[in-house]
């Protein structure tokens, strides 16, 4: 019974990395209508920029945390404006596979200069060593992961869906010529979402780096697992996907503990599950 | 009837110097199948591709007049992407040998499309030990390592120094399963207890869940029966989770110094595990690494995959050089290749069995603390050595058809 605790906790800490990544990716569909495939790449590249400015200029993890996502963010909104603004009404297959594209291209890039095997990122030392729970050990880092994690999920949700800025852009996603016409900026508004979600993309990047090795790949290996989060909280909802990352989690957990050998399917098997159910996923809107 | 006898003397000439030219083919295409994109290609990849290279230029065989392509394609971890590249290979690009060839999975599939093809196969990437034993074939050769010889090895080491009790986190394929079965039959034949067992997939990036089963073990040694990326973040992991200072020990079954490069000395150090080339083992190992390392990007030393890929060739092309020519049969070339002892600066003198297996030493090591080492690379120390003699499966434990009983 104590080791099922273990794993709902374990759970609980990966759905939190889940729910970072789905949210910001709904975020990007909920407003931007883009199918954002380059998410993971963008979250390795939060990793990595934390790890340059530890190792390049110095600067610890407290201050990556801000400083990535920003750098990460910028880097996202440049790419707004070059690319993927081109491709507003189109089909999302046109920003699937475009942001596929840069995804492989970025991948590829930082594999062929840092390889495989990753980069070493260590703990902040003020969040090392862990307490005993008496069913388990738990690392510091870990609850701090999971605390912060929840705080931005719901800072974002609450940004979106009860301040003014929020429902500008909620209007401006449902109709931007009435908005525009109001004297809202809407090009701007959309660049500065595409930034938020990216910037959420490397926020949790970062959390990550000391847990996992800083490696070109990393995001690629986690990407396909967020897309099905989203899949099932209901592409573009933003609470959905974070309940659902948190959720999926768990469950991930106990298929680890359960049954090991089905964990990098049980979330798929879910999918198709919920699919067949609740087409538009659990809290999506009928399309 | 004049046109008719010079035609046929025509004929008969012509068929003669095709039969003299193909005794005197000089021609050898290599093929190094690799993973140059997942998370064995630091082991393996670019760096295989540039010992081919390396041991091409080395070979002195182009001055020779022999002339010798090198291809090299990535199977990505997949058995069926392996096989397939390496049919075409074989079928239209008319590949002699196949080298590197990492992923137990890959490897004995491979394996058995280049026995039927009659190609070469010199693995140097690949664990399982059944590509000598149960799957052996008068076409491949195992140049490097094997799961047999890590249990052996590390397994039996650990034991001796107290470990008795094991719990293994393995890596669900055909590589991660060889090596469990291997080091848990020498850890009970040396007097210890496998206690329990999980089984993780390729390529996780969590391992926290497989961890506290590990830990609730209560088992003294945590062997981690997965390589390459799944490696690097089990140990990392367990530094988090408090394996090792509560009081259990991590078994590094199979690690290369790129693992412990990318973990860095803090959290690597202490561990213990075999590898059968380290660059600062001798002056021929630190010349070649040299070498090696200047032609590499990010000035990466050779791993022993990498290193076994020029020892192969070395072997190959002295072999098909004495042999005055290349005549595509691997089976004849193979067993050429068995008669004669190997030689090079990398692994020293060597012998390759009946079985296919290369046999040379095998070398326990243990990675520095940071304050032992004196720079970028300087990672080991070496703490046993078990020589060639004693390091592989004994022949007369060995399920190869290929060896008389």
């Amino acid at each position: 019974m104590q080791a099922l605790y273990a794993q709902l906790l374990v759970g609980l800490i990966n759905g939190s990395f889940y729910a970072l990544l789905s949210l910001g990716l709904a975020v990007i569909f909920g407003m931007l209508n883009i199918i954002n495939f380059a998410h993971g790449a963008l979250y390795m590249m939060g990793a990595f920029c934390a790890y340059f400015l530890l190792n390049i200029a110095g600067i610890g993890y407290w201050p990556a945390l801000i400083i990535a996502p920003i750098v990460v963010g910028i880097f996202g909104m440049i790419l707004e404006r070059t690319m993927l603004q081109w491709l507003s009404g189109l089909d999302h297959l046109y920003g699937l596979l475009l942001t596929f594209g840069i995804a492989l291209i970025v991948q590829g890039v930082f594999q062929n200069y840092f390889g495989s095997s990753g980069l070493p990122y260590a703990i902040p030392d003020e969040l090392k060593g862990g307490m005993n729970l008496g069913f388990m050990f738990l690392p510091i880092y870990r609850g701090w992961v999971v605390v912060f994690s929840l705080v931005v999920c719901i800072a974002t949700w609450f940004l979106i869906e009860k301040t003014r800025l929020g429902a500008n852009l909620r209007a401006a996603t449902e109709n931007p010529t009435l908005v525009r016409a109001f004297g809202i900026n809407v090009p701007r508004m959309i660049t500065l979402t595409y930034g938020l979600g990216v910037g959420l993309a490397a926020l949790a990047g970062v959390l990550s780096a000391p847990i996992n090795q800083v490696r070109p790949l990393m995001g690629a290996d986690l990407i396909i697992v967020v897309f099905a989060v989203v899949v099932i909280g209901g592409m573009g909802s933003i609470m959905g996907s974070i309940i659902t990352g948190f959720a999926l989690g768990v469950i991930e957990g106990l298929t680890k503990y359960f049954y090991p050998e089905a964990s990098n399917t049980v979330v798929f098997v879910l999918m198709v599950l919920v699919l067949l159910v609740k087409p538009a996923g659990l809290t999506g809107r009928a399309a | 009837m004049k046109h008719r006898i010079s035609a046929l003397f025509l004929g008969t000439a012509l068929a003669f110097a095709a039969g003299g030219a193909l005794a005197q083919d000089k021609n050898v295409k290599i093929g190094v199948l690799t993973d140059n994109s997942g998370l064995y290609s630091d082991l393996g990849g670019a760096g295989s591709t540039l010992a081919a290279q390396m041991a091409i230029e080395d070979s002195g065989l182009a001055a020779k007049g022999w002339k010798i392509d090198l291809i090299s394609a990535d199977h990505q971890n997949k058995p069926d992407i392996g096989t397939t590249v390496a049919r075409q290979w074989i079928d239209v690009e008319k590949v002699d040998i196949f080298v590197d060839v990492l992923n137990s999975g890959v490897a004995l599939a491979v394996n058995n499309l280049v026995k039927e093809k009659n190609a070469i196969m010199i693995n140097t990437g690949a664990a399982t030990s059944d590509l000598t034993n149960a799957q052996c074939s008068p076409n491949t050769i195992h140049w490097v390592y094997d799961t047999y010889m890590l249990a052996n090895s590390t397994g039996q080491a650990l034991v001796k120094a107290g470990g008795d009790t094991w719990y293994f986190l393995t890596a669900d394929y055909a590589f991660g399963h060889a090596l469990e079965r291997d080091t848990a039959a020498v850890v009970v034949k040396s007097g210890g207890k496998v206690i329990g067992t999980v089984r993780h997939p390729l390529n996780s990036s969590d391992f926290s869940s497989f961890l506290l089963q590990a830990q609730a073990s209560k088992a003294k040694i945590v062997g981690m029966a997965n390589a390459g990326g799944d490696t690097t973040n089990t140990i990392k992991q367990a530094a988090e989770f408090g394996i090792v200072s509560g009081g259990q020990k991590l078994a590094g079954l199979l690690l290369f110094i790129n693992d412990v490069h990318s973990l860095g000395l803090k959290v690597a150090q202490g561990l213990n595990f075999t590898e059968t080339f380290y660059w600062d083992l001798n002056d021929g190992t630190r010349a070649f690494s040299k070498r090696f390392s200047e032609r590499m990007k990010n000035k990466a030393m050779p791993s022993m995959v990498q290193a076994g890929v020029y020892s192969g060739l070395i072997h190959y092309f002295k072999t098909i050089d004495a042999m005055g020519g290349n005549p595509h049969d691997g089976v004849k070339v193979v067993a050429k290749m068995k008669e004669a002892p190997t030689d090079d600066p990398l692994f020293g003198k060597g012998t390759i069995r009946a079985d296919g297996r290369k046999l040379h030493p095998a070398y326990l090591f243990e990675v520095k603390k940071p304050s032992e080492s004196k720079g970028p690379w300087d990672y080991y120390k070496l703490v046993g050595t078990t020589p060639a003699d004693q390091a592989f499966r004994p022949l007369s434990e060995s399920a190869c058809p290929l060896v008389k009983k």
